[in-house]
C-alpha cells in the first residue's frame, strides 16, 4: 500500500479529482496549505513599502491506494494538475504500512 | 460635578438675571405715563426684502436698516431671528455627513490599513475620540471657538460655555439662517475628526489611555485656538469676514485648522513615540484593503457635508464647492495610480483611495474660493505631491507614519493651503471682494504662507510639549508583551475577528 500526497494549484483541485475518480480511486482527503517551492513567493508594495510573500496558497490531497493503483493514479494526477508553468507543485509517494476502517474494524486493502 | 464648578458662573447669571428684572420693572413702572407709542410696522417692501434674503443667504434685518445702518427700536419682520427651512436642513444633513466620515468612514479607511491584531484599537480610538470631543465642545470648545467675549484673535469667548444661550435662533456672525444649535453640532464634527486623523500617524503602538490624555489636551492648545483664530468672526487669520485680520489668508473647509494640524502633530508625536515593534524588518501589510476601500467611499462622500457645507448654506457657493470637490478628487484619485502604473506597471487600490483622500485633502481649504477648471490643475497636484512623500520621502527619512497621516494630511494640507492662495477667484465667491478685494489674485498667496507658518509652530511647538509631558507623565506605549499580542486584547480584551470552524 502506498500514501500519495499531491501539493498542486488550488484551482487544479477538481479536474484532478475528476481525473482521480476515472481510474477508480474512490475517497482522498484535501487540506489548503501554504508553501514554496521553486516559484517563490511575489512581492506586494503598499504606498510604497515592500513586502516579500513567500508562501503561496496551495492544495494538499492525500489518498492512499493499493499497490497495483498508485502508477494510474499518479498519471492521473500528474496530467490533470499540469500548466507546464512553474509552480504547478509536487507528488509524493511514501509507503504504508495499515490502514484500519474504524466502523468496521477491517485491515490492509479492504479497507482502503 | 458640574453644578459645583458653575456656582461662580452661575452667581454671574443670577446677578445679570436681576438687573435685567429690575430694568424691566422700571419700563413696566414707566411705561403709562410715557404712553409708548406701538412698534413701528414694517412695510410690504421691507417683508419682501427679508424673503429674498432667505434666497439671497443674507441677513434679514438687512432691509429694516435706516440710512444709519441702524434697526430702528421695535422694528421687525416674522422671518428675523429664525432658521431658514432649506439652508438648516442642508446643515443637518451635512454635520450627519460630516460624522459618516469618521463614523465609520475613517474608522474603515484606517481599521482596514492596520494588521488584524489592531483594528479595534483603531475603532475604539475614532469611537472614543467622537464621545470625548462631543463632551469637551459642549463644555468648552465651541464657546472657546465661536465665543467672542475675550475679545482676542486667538481665543473665543466664554458666553456659549455648556453651549449656554445656543438655540435654535441663528447666530448672524457666522449664518444668517442656520440654527446656531445646528452650527455649533456642524462644527462639532469637524472637531471629531481632526484629532481622530492623527490617529493614522500612531496606530498600532500607543496606549489608549495616553492617547485620550493627549487629545485633552491637544484640543485646548492646538485645535480650538487655530480654529478660532481661521474662523472666529474677530480672528487672527480670517481674512474673509476679519477686516483686521493681522494674517489676511483664506481657508473655506478646514486646510489649515484641520489637515494641517492634525498632519503636522501627526509627524511629531510618531517621531516621539518611535517607530512599531520591527518595523522595517517584520511585514506589516493592510489586513484588508476591502475596509480600506470602503472607508475611502464614506469619506467620500461625507466630504460633501464637509466642504459644501462649509458655505454654511445651501447657496451657489456651496454648490460651486461641492463640483470643485468631485473634479479635483477625481482626478487626485486617477493621478496616484497612473504614477502608480508608470513607476511599477500596476495601478492599485490602495492607489486610488490614498489619491481620493489627497484630493479631498488639497481641495478642503479652497473648494470655495475656485473655479471648475481650476480645480483639475489643483488635483493634478493633489495627487503627485503627497504621493511622493508616501511613497519616496518616508522611506527616505525613515520615520514610522504607519498609515501616511503626515505624507497625506500635512502634504496635501499645506499644498491645498498654498494653492488656494494662487487660485482664488472672486467670480465665485463674492466674499472674496470685501475684505480682500486688495490681496486676492496678488499677495494673498503670501498671506497663505503666513498662515501656513502659523499653523505648523502651534501644532509642532504644542504637541511636542503634550507628547513629552505625557510620556513622562504616564508613558505613551504599551508593554513590549502587549504591542506584540496587539491593542485590541491589551487594551480593549476583545478581538476583531473570531473565526470558529463550521461543525
Amino acid at each position: 500500500m502506498k500514501l500519495i500526497i499531491a501539493i498542486i494549484k488550488p484551482f487544479k483541485l477538481e479536474e484532478v479529482k475528476a481525473a482521480l475518480a476515472e481510474v477508480g480511486v474512490e475517497g482522498m482527503t484535501v487540506t489548503e496549505v501554504k508553501g514554496f517551492g521553486r516559484q517563490k513567493g511575489h512581492t506586494e508594495i503598499y504606498r510604497g513599502s515592500e513586502y516579500t510573500v513567500d508562501f503561496l496558497p496551495k492544495v494538499k490531497i492525500e489518498v492512499a491506494l493499493a499497490d497495483e493503483s498508485v502508477a494510474k493514479a499518479i498519471d492521473a494526477i500528474v496530467t490533470s494538475a499540469k500548466t507546464g508553468k512553474i509552480g504547478d507543485g509536487k507528488v509524493f509517494v511514501v509507503p504504508l504500512d495499515e490502514v484500519v476502517r474504524i466502523r468496521t474494524d477491517e485491515r490492509g486493502e479492504t479497507a482502503i | 460635578m458640574n453644578t459645583l464648578r458653575l456656582q461662580p458662573l452661575g452667581l454671574l447669571f443670577a446677578a445679570a438675571l436681576a438687573l435685567a428684572a429690575s430694568v424691566s420693572a422700571f419700563a413696566q413702572a414707566a411705561a403709562p405715563a410715557a404712553a409708548a407709542p406701538p412698534p413701528p410696522a414694517p412695510t410690504l417692501e421691507q417683508r419682501v426684502a427679508g424673503l429674498e434674503a432667505y434666497l439671497n443667504n443674507t441677513d434679514p434685518s438687512g432691509p429694516l436698516k435706516d440710512a444709519k445702518g441702524n434697526v430702528p427700536t421695535g422694528l421687525t419682520t416674522p422671518v428675523v431671528g429664525i432658521a431658514g427651512p432649506g439652508h438648516n436642513g442642508w446643515m443637518m444633513t451635512c454635520a450627519a455627513l460630516v460624522l459618516f466620515m469618521t463614523l465609520p468612514g475613517l474608522a474603515l479607511f484606517y481599521g482596514g490599513l492596520v494588521r488584524t491584531k489592531n483594528v479595534l484599537s483603531v475603532m475604539a480610538q475614532c469611537l472614543g475620540l467622537a464621545a470625548l470631543v462631543t463632551v469637551l465642545w459642549w463644555a468648552f470648545g465651541y464657546s472657546l471657538v465661536f465665543g467672542k467675549s475675550f475679545n482676542s484673535p486667538f481665543l473665543g469667548g466664554s458666553e456659549f460655555f455648556f453651549l449656554r444661550g445656543v438655540d435654535s435662533v441663528p447666530n448672524t456672525d457666522y449664518a444668517a439662517w442656520v440654527s446656531q444649535n445646528v452650527f455649533s453640532m456642524y462644527q462639532l464634527m469637524f472637531a471629531i475628526i481632526t484629532p481622530a486623523l492623527i490617529v493614522g500617524a500612531i496606530a498600532e503602538r500607543m496606549k489608549f489611555s495616553a492617547l485620550v490624555l493627549f487629545m485633552t489636551g491637544w484640543m485646548f492648545l492646538v485645535y480650538f485656538p487655530l480654529a478660532h483664530m481661521i474662523w472666529g468672526v474677530n480672528g487672527f487669520m480670517n481674512g474673509v469676514w476679519n477686516a483686521s485680520a493681522t494674517i489676511k489668508a483664506i481657508d473655506f473647509a478646514g486646510g489649515t485648522v484641520v489637515h494641517m494640524s492634525s498632519g503636522w502633530s501627526a509627524l511629531i508625536l510618531c517621531l516621539i513615540l518611535g517607530p512599531r515593534l520591527g518595523f522595517g524588518k517584520t511585514p506589516m501589510p493592510p489586513h484588508s484593503l476591502v475596509l480600506c476601500m470602503v472607508g475611502t467611499g464614506m469619506l467620500w462622500v461625507g466630504w460633501y457635508g464637509f466642504n459644501a457645507g462649509s458655505a454654511v448654506a445651501a447657496d451657489g457657493v456651496s454648490a460651486n464647492a461641492f463640483t470643485t470637490t468631485t473634479l479635483a478628487t477625481a482626478v487626485a484619485c486617477g493621478t496616484w495610480a497612473l504614477l502608480e502604473y508608470i513607476t511599477r506597471r500596476k495601478a492599485s487600490v490602495l492607489g486610488f483611495c490614498s489619491g481620493a483622500v489627497s484630493g479631498l485633502v488639497v481641495v478642503t481649504p479652497a473648494c470655495g474660493f475656485i473655479t471648475p477648471s481650476m480645480a483639475v490643475p489643483l488635483g493634478l497636484l493633489a495627487g503627485a505631491l503627497p504621493f511622493f512623500a508616501c511613497t519616496k520621502l518616508k522611506g527616505m527619512l525613515g520615520y514610522d507614519d504607519a498609515l501616511d497621516t503626515f505624507g497625506v494630511h500635512a502634504v496635501g494640507g499645506t499644498l491645498g493651503a498654498f494653492l488656494t492662495g494662487i487660485f482664488a477667484n472672486p467670480v465665485v465667491n463674492s466674499n472674496l471682494s470685501t475684505n480682500l478685494k486688495d490681496v486676492v489674485g496678488k499677495t494673498l498667496w503670501l498671506e497663505q504662507i503666513k498662515a501656513i507658518a502659523v499653523t505648523l509652530l502651534l501644532a509642532v511647538i504644542a504637541t511636542t510639549i503634550l507628547g513629552l509631558l505625557i510620556r513622562a507623565l504616564i508613558g505613551l506605549r504599551p508593554t513590549v508583551e502587549a504591542e506584540q499580542e496587539g491593542l485590541d486584547l491589551s487594551d480593549h480584551g476583545e478581538e476583531g475577528y473570531i473565526f470558529e470552524p463550521k461543525s
